[in-house]
């Protein structure tokens, strides 16, 4: 039981430890990609067993919960797990052809895969401070990633990553030492029975310390300004997992804690969460339209696509609570696709600024197709996955008469295909302004295979999703209603021990 | 002793904020490293203070005898410690890169990233 728990971690830190004594050989990034695969084939295998048997917990070096660290996997988390794993793979696939050799000796695998050990603890932790030291795990490393290279656009991205990102790290110190300081608990699942205890008053404090805490990781308005300042500025294999995973564990875990540990006063603090997944949408899709390079139109909709996860979360009906999970996983992989695909285009025609490139629809149909895919679904188009979990999204705001928000959310939407359509036409559509011939046999056979084919993989999950969503949104379903009746959590952590 | 050490975490706090909204980084660094150890007494205040009484375990005894401070705070703000200890170190080097590369320290400045447009209106126009 606890080995099925614990194979995700320990995978990426062999992977790294092995891929950084190797880090001046070309087998380092074999050996990664390698690891990605076996994270893959362990988060298969945990997220069978918890299809398979229910929540399950395992309680490190045999201290009963809650006094010893426990891992623990529900629904939410083994697909968050699997998630990690398949953009893992993709991402490690191409970085065979985009990790320069400068950033391979100063160690770009070995922190890669401590990246993805990081989030996949943040995912699988089922203790407070546990939590904590993955958040840190997962930051130091990204930090690491974001600099490598060392350019000046980099380093000035970097500053302005690093402080707001450590700012948020110490609230969520305070957050855990006032919890803990009120209910002697740290362990998550302890902590949901310890708080119907506790004052509601002083509770709500600490609730708006952790909202702030993971608001920034999850960039949501008025705390998103560390995204668009430092995304754009790192190599296209590091800015793909950044856009595709660390967010995404700021909004997992505002879920994981406005569920099973913040629910006595939904009235207040789920009221903010939905000005707040308004407002971010809003601010979000409006910053993507001022822009004009690809990166940063898509690291402002990455803030604005948060918006429609918060909604799902502040909105708490069963069917919200679907749309939240089905939201979180297609975003996870069309966002990170389309990081992967700007990445291509700016090796095709020299750049992501879209009054310098163009001529792409001409010159390589091949990956005009396969930016269609997730720039629609990210819009919200039938038949592609994004289409669903709008769909649903909007569908639990009418239900409960939310009015104003499904307003926004349809809006955005529209927005969002604006700007898609802006980087339709002038990256592919426009001719080349320098007269140059992005053709994909431009570039080398072994390149454009370790280019394309995570692309043309992650694009192919998109289409799964949007053709067949039934056992999609019935997953969501299942892990939808464990989020919002956490007996069974509670149960298979503390019933484990005793 | 309770109040005297709240009373003290908020000063460093407030100290702190002030420090951070100087608009410059190296300040900027003190206020989080000020902070950060009010975070880190905040944890060890919420574990309950126990004067002179430290928790250790008689020879031949399963468990300390009689009340004893509180272990596990004192574990998680030695966790805490060290883990920010390694990000300032970092934090401090990636500042003084900062300054090598970019000639400035002033966040209002430091536009390398983001520079501004040209000319208001230009990407409107697009």
């Amino acid at each position: 039981m606890s080995w099925i728990l614990a194979t995700p971690l320990i995978v990426p830190f062999v992977t790294a430890v092995l891929a950084f004594l190797l880090r001046d050989r070309p087998a380092a990034r074999w050996i990664s990609l390698g690891g990605c695969v076996a994270l893959l084939l362990s988060a298969l295998v945990l997220i069978q067993a918890v299809l398979s048997q229910g929540v399950i917990a395992a309680q490190m070096g045999g201290w009963p919960a809650p006094f010893g660290i426990t891992l623990v996997a529900d629904l939410l988390s083994a697909v968050m797990v699997l998630i990690t794993a398949i953009i893992a793979v993709a991402v490690a696939g191409y970085a065979l052809a985009d990790a320069d050799a400068d950033m391979e000796r100063l160690g770009y695998h070995a922190l890669f895969n401590v990246l993805i050990a990081g989030v996949v603890g943040a995912f699988v932790t089922g203790d407070l401070f546990n939590l904590y030291v993955w958040f840190e795990v997962m930051l130091i490393s990204s930090f690491g990633l974001l600099v490598l290279g060392g350019r000046a656009e980099q380093i000035d991205g970097g500053v302005k990553y690093v402080a707001l990102n450590l700012v948020s790290t110490i609230m969520f110190l305070s957050g855990v030492g006032l919890l803990y300081g009120m209910t002697g608990t740290l362990n998550l699942a302890d902590l949901s029975v310890a708080v119907k205890t506790s004052d509601p008053a002083l509770l709500t404090v600490v609730a708006m310390l952790f909202m702030i805490a993971f608001g920034v990781k999850a960039a949501v308005f008025p705390l998103f300004f560390w995204l668009p300042a430092s995304y754009h500025t790192p190599a296209f294999a590091v800015s793909a997992v950044f856009a595709g995973l660390l967010t995404k564990v700021g909004v997992y875990a505002l879920i994981r804690m406005f569920t099973l540990v913040f629910d006595h006063d939904t009235g207040f603090t789920h009221t903010i969460l939905l000005w707040v997944a308004g407002l971010t949408m809003l601010t979000g899709v409006l910053g993507a339209a001022a822009q004009s390079d690809i990166r940063k139109i898509l690291s402002f909709h990455i803030v604005s696509q948060i918006g429609y996860m918060i909604m799902g979360l502040a909105l708490l009906t069963p069917l919200a609570m679907v749309g939240a999970v089905f939201y979180l996983v297609h975003h996870i992989v069309v966002k990170a696709n389309l990081f992967l695909i700007a990445g291509v285009a700016e090796r095709l025609t020299g750049s992501t600024e879209l009054s310098r490139i163009g001529g792409l629809y001409k010159s390589a149909p091949l990956l005009a197709v396969l930016f269609v895919i997730p720039a629609f679904s990210l819009a919200g188009f039938p038949p592609l996955s994004g289409f669903w979990a709008k769909f649903l999204l909007v569908k639990a705001a009418l239900d409960i008469e939310g009015w104003v928000i499904a307003a926004v959310a349809l809006i955005v939407g529209l927005l969002t295909i604006y700007s898609m359509t802006k980087i339709w036409a002038a990256a592919f559509w426009e001719p080349h302004p320098e007269g140059i011939d992005p053709a994909l046999t431009r570039l080398e056979p072994r390149t454009r295979a370790a280019l394309l084919w995570p692309v043309a993989g992650l694009a192919a999950l998109t289409l799964l999703i949007g053709v067949m969503p039934e056992p999609f949104v019935a997953f969501a379903e299942r892990s939808s209603a464990q989020l919002l009746n956490p007996e069974a959590y509670i149960a298979a952590v503390l019933g484990a021990g005793s | 002793m309770e109040t005297l050490l709240a009373l003290t975490i908020g000063s460093v706090i407030a100290a702190a904020v002030y420090l951070m909204l100087a608009g410059h980084m190296l300040r900027f660094i003190f206020g989080l490293v000020l902070i950060s150890n009010a975070a880190n007494l905040t944890i060890f205040l919420s574990g309950r203070l126990t004067e002179g009484a430290p928790p250790l375990i008689p020879e031949g005894a399963d468990a300390p005898v009689g009340p004893v401070a509180n272990a596990l705070p004192q574990a998680l703000v030695l966790t805490a410690i060290v883990i920010g200890f390694g990000l300032f170190a970092f934090a401090i080097v990636l500042v003084f890169r900062a300054w090598t590369e970019l000639g400035t320290l002033e966040a209002d400045e430091m536009r390398v990233a983001e520079p501004e447009p040209a000319a208001p209106g230009e990407d409107a126009a697009r």
